[in-house]
C-alpha cells in the first residue's frame, strides 16, 4: 500500500469510538483474520500484525475482541501490544514521520532532531498529535546512513536534517489555512 | 531417579537430578536469599537475588532455576556473589517508594528484610523513578505500583492458582507496570477479590482496602451498638499477628480482645455457619428429592461467587441460593437479634472479622440489604483486626479467654470446620445424613473430603441413596471441576468450592506469610477446634433450633427466603470497554 492509498482508505475507514461497539466491518475484519489462524492463542502476534495492517492501529476495543475470540485474558493481549514497538494503539497521523536513530544518524545528531520534532509537535516519539496531522516514530535504520541524520515523512526523505530546519519542513506538510 | 553429587561451599551433597541449586543448598542448611521465587508457582529467576558462583560458568547463575549437574562446584558466599546481590537490591530500592515506617508491610516485608540482612546502609543509585497512581477502585484490594518490584508473583498466582489473570505486565522495561489491561482500575476488571496476590506480594504493593478507620469511628460513637462476628478461620490465625505459631487456637483471647476494643457484643460467625448448613443442607435434600439443578454448588466463598459470575455464568443455576454465613448473620442481627433485645436496627453497626478480602466486596453488594439496612457494615481482615489490637495497646498474651455473647455465640464443630477446605461439605453431610436417614451418624468425621489435594471426591450412602460429592479449593482447581460439569461429566450431586487454596484458613485476608506449611498448621488447628466442641452437628445447635422456633419457622421457609437466600449476577469475562475519564 502506498502512502497515497493509505490516505484515501483512511478517510473512508469507519471510526472506532472509545466506549462504543466496534463498527461492523472492523469486527468482521478481526473475525476473518482470527479465523484464518483457527483462533489459536499461539498466533497472537501474527493476528495482531495483520489486524494492524488492515485497521491501521490496535485500540482497546480491537484488543478486547481479539482476546475474547482467542479466549485469552485481555491483559495478555495488551501486554504483547505494549511490549513490541511495532504495535500501535493510536491511529497514525495523516503524515507519518519516521526519524532514524541508527548509529550513523545518532552520531550526527539525530537525537537533537528528534527532540526538536517532539517539541514542535508537542508529542513524544510513538505518539500522534491530537489533530491527527502527524505521528512521530523512531526507527533504527533507513539504509541511508551517508545522508544522516535522516527523517522520512510519508514517502519523502529529508537528508542531513538540522534541528533548526524542522519547523520549515513540518510547515510543508501542514494543511494550509 | 538418578542422583547427582555436587559440592556447595565445599560441602558435598547428593540430590535427585533436576533439583535446583537452591533446593540442594537447603538440604545442607545453606540459605540462599530469594525475592521473586515462589516454590512450584513462580520459578522464573527474574530478580537475580539468588545468584551464586558455579565453577566454569561465565556468569553468576540464578540458584532458583539452575539445575544441579554431576560434579558441580557452587559457591554461595563469595565477594562477587555478595556484591552482585547487593547491587541488585540497591537497584530495586532505587525505584521503590521507600516509606517503610508508614507502610502497611513495615517489619513484614521481604524487600526490607533483604536490605537489612545484606547490610545495605545507603542508596548509591539515585536515578529516575516510575510514578504511577495508586489504584483504590476495588472494594477489596489496593494496588500501589510505586512499591511494586515487578517480581510477577501476583501475576503467577492470579493466573496459575486462581485461573483469573486480572493483572499482568504491561509495557516494557522501565515503563513496565503490573496491572489490569489498558490502565483499567482493578475494581472494573474480572478480579474476584480473593487477595491471594496480597499474600504473595513481597512488599506493600498490594494490600486490603482499609476498613479500620470506619470501625474505630463506630466504636467511638456512643449512639452505635457495635456487634462483631468472627469467622471460623480467624481463630487459628489471629495469634500469628502477635508472633504465636500458625494454627494456635486463640478463640477466647480474640473475643476478649474485641471487647477491649469497645465492642458491645461479640458473636461467632460459626453460629451463622450452622444456620447455613440448615438452609443449604435442606436445599440439597430438596434438589435431590424434589428435583432441581444438580450438582448443587456451595456459595459461601465470595471470591468464588464473583468468579462463577464472570467465567461460568451458565452454571449460576447450580449455585446454592444460600447467602454466605457472613451475610446470613448480618441479616439475622439486624432483624431477629435487634427485635429480641429491643434495639433499633439502624443503631446497630455490624462488623465482621474475616480471613478474606472478598468479604469487603460481598458486604457492599446491592442485594445484601435484606434487613432493610446494609446487613454488614464493615468487613475486617484478620490482619486488620491484628493491627487494631496493636493500635489499642492490647497485650494479647495477657488476655483472659472469654466466651462469645449469647445467643448468637453458640456454635458447633460442624461450623468451625467451614474454615478448612472440605469443611462445608463435611458439615453438610453430617446434617444431611441424619435428616435423611433419621439415624445417628456412627462417626462424624468424613476424612475423604479433608486435606490439601486440589480436587477431592467421595461418595456417601444416605440409607440407600448414594450421594457423590466433590471438593475443590483454589479457582484453577474449581475450573477443572466446572469444565466437567459443563461437559455433563463428573456425575456429582454436591460440590464445595472455596476460592482460596486450603479454604478460608488460606484466605487473602490472613496473616502474612500464608504458605503451604502455615496452611497445614491452621487446618490442624481447625480440626482440633472441632474435636473440642461438645456439639458437632449444626442441626443440634440449641440456639439454631431456637432461632427457627422463635423467628424463621423452618429451613427454606418464607422468612428464610427473604433473609438468608440471594440471587446472582451474570457478568461475563470480556467486559465492554468504557470511555475513560481523561487523565
Amino acid at each position: 500500500m502506498t502512502g497515497a492509498d493509505a490516505l484515501c482508505s483512511e478517510a473512508a475507514r469507519p471510526k472506532i469510538v472509545p466506549g462504543e461497539p466496534l463498527p461492523e466491518d472492523v469486527a468482521e475484519t478481526i473475525d476473518r483474520i482470527v479465523d484464518r489462524y483457527d483462533a489459536e492463542p499461539g498466533s497472537l502476534i501474527n493476528i495482531l500484525h495483520e489486524i494492524q495492517e488492515d485497521v491501521g492501529y490496535l485500540p482497546e476495543e480491537v484488543l478486547s475482541r481479539v482476546a475474547e475470540r482467542l479466549g485469552v485474558p485481555v491483559v495478555d493481549v495488551h501486554g504483547v501490544v505494549s511490549f513490541y514497538a511495532l504495535f500501535s494503539m493510536k491511529p497514525k497521523g495523516r503524515n507519518r514521520i519516521a526519524t532514524c536513530n541508527g548509529t550513523a544518524c545518532y552520531v550526527r545528531g539525530a537525537q537533537r532532531v528528534l527532540e526538536r520534532l517532539e517539541s514542535e509537535l508537542g508529542v513524544k516519539a510513538g505518539d500522534t498529535t491530537d489533530d491527527g496531522e502527524f505521528s512521530l516514530d523512531v526507527v533504527r535504520c533507513l539504509g541511508a546512513c551517508g545522508l544522516g541524520p535522516v527523517v522520512m515523512i510519508n514517502d519523502d526523505v529529508h537528508a542531513r536534517l538540522k534541528p533548526d530546519r524542522v519547523p520549515a519542513v513540518l510547515a510543508r506538510y501542514r494543511r494550509s489555512g | 531417579m538418578a542422583l547427582v553429587k555436587l559440592t556447595i561451599d565445599g560441602l558435598p551433597v547428593e540430590v535427585e537430578a533436576g533439583t535446583t541449586i537452591l533446593r540442594a543448598a537447603e538440604k545442607l542448611g545453606i540459605h540462599i536469599p530469594t525475592l521473586c521465587y515462589l516454590e512450584d508457582i513462580h520459578e522464573f529467576g527474574a530478580c537475580r537475588v539468588c545468584v551464586v558462583e558455579v565453577e566454569g560458568a561465565r556468569t553468576l547463575q540464578a540458584a532458583c532455576v539452575t539445575p544441579v549437574r554431576e560434579g558441580m562446584v557452587v559457591r554461595t558466599n563469595t565477594p562477587a556473589v555478595r556484591r552482585a546481590r547487593m547491587t541488585t537490591v540497591e537497584l530495586i530500592l532505587s525505584d521503590h517508594h521507600t516509606e517503610c515506617p508508614t507502610c502497611v508491610r513495615n517489619l513484614n516485608c521481604e524487600l526490607q528484610s533483604l536490605a537489612e540482612s545484606m547490610g545495605i546502609r545507603e542508596n548509591r543509585f539515585a536515578g529516575a523513578r516510575t510514578v504511577n497512581p495508586v489504584d483504590s477502585s476495588s472494594a477489596a484490594i489496593v494496588r500501589d505500583p510505586n512499591k511494586c518490584i515487578l517480581c510477577r508473583r501476583c501475576v503467577s498466582i492470579c493466573e496459575k492458582v486462581q485461573g483469573v489473570k486480572a493483572i499482568g505486565p504491561v509495557g516494557r522495561g522501565f515503563e513496565t507496570v503490573i496491572g489490569p489491561a489498558f490502565g483499567d482500575q482493578l475494581g472494573d476488571t474480572v478480579c474476584v477479590n480473593c487477595g491471594q496476590c496480597i499474600l504473595v506480594c513481597p512488599t506493600g504493593a498490594l494490600y486490603e482496602r482499609d476498613s479500620t478507620e470506619e470501625v474505630w469511628a463506630a466504636l467511638a460513637d456512643p449512639d452505635r451498638h457495635v456487634v462483631f462476628q468472627t469467622a471460623p478461620a480467624t481463630r487459628v490465625a489471629l495469634g500469628e499477628t502477635y508472633g504465636l505459631p500458625p494454627g494456635s487456637i486463640v478463640t477466647g483471647k480474640m473475643v476478649a480482645a474485641i471487647r477491649r476494643l469497645g465492642a458491645d457484643t461479640v458473636f461467632d460467625t460459626d453460629f451463622a455457619a450452622d444456620l447455613t448448613i440448615m438452609e443449604e443442607g435442606h436445599e440439597l435434600i430438596q434438589r435431590l428429592t424434589k428435583g432441581g439443578t444438580l450438582p448443587m454448588i456451595t456459595s459461601c466463598s465470595p471470591g468464588w461467587i464473583k468468579f462463577i459470575e464472570h467465567f461460568y455464568p451458565d452454571l449460576l443455576p447450580n449455585l446454592s441460593t444460600c447467602k454466605s454465613p457472613q451475610q446470613m448473620f448480618g441479616a439475622v442481627i439486624k432483624t431477629y437479634y435487634a427485635e429480641k433485645v429491643g434495639l433499633d436496627p439502624a443503631k446497630i453497626y455490624h462488623v465482621s472479622v474475616m480471613p478474606c478480602t472478598a468479604k469487603k466486596f460481598e458486604c457492599k453488594r446491592p442485594e445484601m440489604r435484606d434487613s432493610g439496612l446494609v446487613d454488614v457494615d464493615a468487613a475486617l481482615t484478620t490482619r486488620e483486626l491484628g493491627r487494631m489490637l496493636k493500635e489499642a495497646g492490647i497485650v494479647f498474651d495477657e488476655l483472659p479467654e472469654e466466651p462469645y455473647d449469647d445467643p448468637l455465640g453458640e456454635s458447633t464443630g460442624a461450623a468451625v470446620i467451614f474454615g478448612a477446605t472440605g469443611g462445608v461439605m463435611e458439615a453438610a453431610l453430617r446434617t444431611a445424613y441424619e435428616v435423611v436417614t433419621k439415624k445417628t451418624l456412627p462417626r462424624v468425621e468424613f476424612e475423604a473430603v479433608r486435606g490439601l489435594e486440589g480436587v477431592k471426591e467421595a461418595s456417601v450412602d444416605l440409607d440407600g441413596t448414594e450421594v457423590r460429592v466433590a471438593v475443590a479449593h483454589g479457582l484453577a482447581n474449581a475450573k477443572k471441576v466446572l469444565d466437567k460439569v459443563r461437559a455433563g461429566e463428573g456425575d456429582w450431586h454436591f460440590i464445595e468450592i472455596m476460592a482460596c487454596p486450603g479454604g478460608c484458613i488460606g484466605g487473602g485476608g490472613q496473616p502474612i506469610p500464608t504458605n503451604l506449611e502455615v496452611r497445614q498448621k491452621r487446618i490442624e488447628g481447625i480440626y482440633t477446634a472441632d474435636e473440642r466442641m461438645t456439639i458437632r452437628k449444626s442441626h443440634e445447635n440449641p440456639s439454631i433450633i431456637a432461632l427457627y422456633k422463635e423467628f424463621l419457622g423452618e429451613p427454606l421457609g418464607h422468612k428464610s427466603h427473604e433473609l438468608l437466600h440471594t440471587t446472582y449476577t451474570p457478568r461475563g469475562s470480556y467486559l465492554p470497554r468504557r470511555e475513560k475519564a481523561a487523565d
